[in-house]
């Protein structure tokens, strides 16, 4: 894949080919791509001169690395205790029907991915999402509708 | 000191002095003065742990080594905890402040910044305000330079040598310990670590002197602290209090009427029974909290709260240590085991006894901590375990 190549290159070029520069690289390629795939690991291992499997047990260690692949949406919703209290439930069913996918899936026009993730840092306005960087807060299905159909326009 | 009602107070939000005005008082003090006036002040770690930060400094400026790092843990990730957001977003120059002040006591010329992935919308206001007070450095011909990292969703990143892992590339696993980060930290140079609200203090202890500090809180617990409240409480938010308050008098102040427990310090921190508020200090002397105060009342289980945090646990649990990454599989199993009726409820006392082993021989704070919370709610709702 020439593009994964060209991207790789590009990144390590930006921040540099040493180990400290692994991170940053990966996360590059996570804002292009979504996801981090073999191929981008192999890549980005010649490219650091380490070995892949140094690559991979680096990129799965973290959470917001994916090595799956993801829509360009990828919905995280918060699952830790005061979320939970206040109704994550309910938000992940309503993300579930809009989306007409479970939880962990991707839309079949990699659009979306709906994810769980833990503790966002926003447990006083709970429930809380975040769509990629972007955080929304105190949620009910109503909102997340709005949301949701202003993304779908995107 | 006698605590008799909860105090508001407002060192970390205020703006009345300027970033540069802070700052040229501090180069107007020897470094000596500086820690001296910490070490007065009695300012312990915000960031839960609560080491001196006098020390922590004072240790790292006195290596042999001169390569030396200041970092900001910004990796905000116990949950119920969301004051450093607050204050990265309102005052992010009284936090560069604090590192700059730290980096001429320790005399560090690079600073870094590692903030969590899951607050990565701050970045580029975060950055702008970086560039504003590069400026100011440049100005006052201080030589200082701090660089942003972001993190990508560990909450074990948290964990100081983690962090360290984390920022050279690497798996966010902890390491041994000692050394300690202030003989052997990032690159294995002497570093000191600080959490946000902690630089924040020692920059506003640099301005102030340490009395106005002091004379704050408790004796063990010296000062204020921003609390981050949230659960089943009316006034969900951030507020900075004066330490040295019972748990009776924070659920006065900030339950609903119906609080059955408050849990002190997070998932890694303890649950407080109602039978046990008044007679509970929020604070070193009684229970620590890095800010993160939940309150439950009487509708919530129990059961599903330790449950919610044993799974926490059970996904962030780096996986490097036995203890930690089987111990807390087997919480989870037994609890549900005994929710079931599949095992007998005096299968808590193994549970228990598992957990206390943990708490000796996980490798880090986030295996060694499960025990808090897990003893202290099975302890005081133990038939909310059961039926």
């Amino acid at each position: 894949m020439p593009e994964i190549k060209d991207l790789v290159k590009g990144l390590a070029d930006t921040h540099g080919r040493t180990r400290e520069s692994l991170i940053p690289i990966l996360q590059g390629v996570i804002t292009h791509e979504n996801y981090i795939s073999d191929e981008a690991m192999t890549e980005i291992a010649r490219e650091l001169d380490i070995s892949a499997a140094q690559v991979y047990g680096t990129a799965t260690f973290y959470s917001f690395l994916d090595t799956q692949p993801r829509g360009k949406y990828v919905i995280r919703v918060c699952k830790t205790i005061t979320c939970a209290m206040k109704g994550k439930n309910l938000i992940i069913q309503e993300l579930e029907d809009l989306l007409k996918v479970k939880l962990g899936e991707t839309t079949p026009n990699r659009k979306f991915s709906l994810l769980e993730t833990n503790c966002l840092g926003w447990c006083h306005k709970g429930p809380a999402m975040l769509i990629n960087d972007e955080a929304y807060t105190e949620l009910t299905p109503e909102k997340v509708r709005e949301i949701i159909n202003e993304y779908i326009k995107k | 000191m006698s605590y008799t009602q909860l105090k508001r107070v407002d060192l970390i939000f205020d703006t009345e002095a300027t970033t540069k005005d802070i700052l040229q008082t501090a180069w107007s003090k020897t470094n000596e003065q500086i820690v001296n006036e910490l070490l007065e002040s009695g300012l312990k770690g915000r960031g839960g742990a609560g080491f001196p930060t006098a020390m922590k400094w004072k240790f790292t400026s006195e290596q042999a080594e001169k390569e030396r790092y200041v970092i900001c843990n910004a990796d905000e990730g116990e949950p119920g905890t969301f004051k450093d957001r607050e204050i990265l977003f309102k005052v992010p120059q009284k936090v560069f402040g604090g590192m700059a002040v730290c980096a001429k006591v320790i005399g560090a010329t690079q600073g870094f910044v590692y903030l969590r992935g899951e607050y990565r919308f701050l970045l580029k206001e975060l950055q702008k305000q970086l560039d504003d007070f590069h400026a100011i450095l440049k100005a006052l011909s201080i030589n200082f330079n701090i660089t942003i990292i972001m993190g990508s969703g560990a909450y074990i990143c948290g964990e100081e040598s983690a962090l360290f892992e984390s920022m050279e590339g690497k798996r966010g696993e902890p390491r041994n310990k000692p050394p300690y980060p202030t003989i052997a930290g990032f690159r294995s140079k002497p570093t000191v670590i600080n959490n946000v609200e902690t630089l924040v203090y020692a920059f506003m202890i640099t301005k102030h002197g340490a009395k106005k500090f002091k004379d704050l809180g408790t004796a063990d617990s010296r000062g204020s602290k921003v609390f981050s409240i949230s659960g089943d409480t009316p006034k969900a938010g951030i507020y900075e209090l004066e330490l040295g308050m019972t748990v009776d008098q924070f659920v006065e102040e900030f339950g609903d009427g119906d609080t059955k427990a408050v849990q002190v310090g997070g998932a890694s921190g303890f649950c407080v029974p109602r039978k046990k508020f008044k007679d509970t200090i929020i604070g070193f002397e009684g229970v620590p909290t890095g800010g993160s105060m939940m309150l439950f009342n009487s509708s919530r289980s129990m059961y599903n709260v330790l449950h919610n945090y044993l799974e926490f646990f059970e996904e962030e649990s780096c996986g490097q240590c036995t203890p930690c990454r089987v111990g807390c599989q087997q919480l989870i199993k037994g609890i549900e085991a005994v929710k079931k009726g599949e095992k007998h409820a005096v299968y808590l006392d193994q549970l228990m006894k598992l957990s206390q082993t943990m708490k000796i021989t996980a490798k880090c704070g986030l295996g060694q901590s499960v025990a808090n919370s897990f003893s202290s709610i099975v302890d005081n709702f133990k038939e909310e375990m059961i039926y």
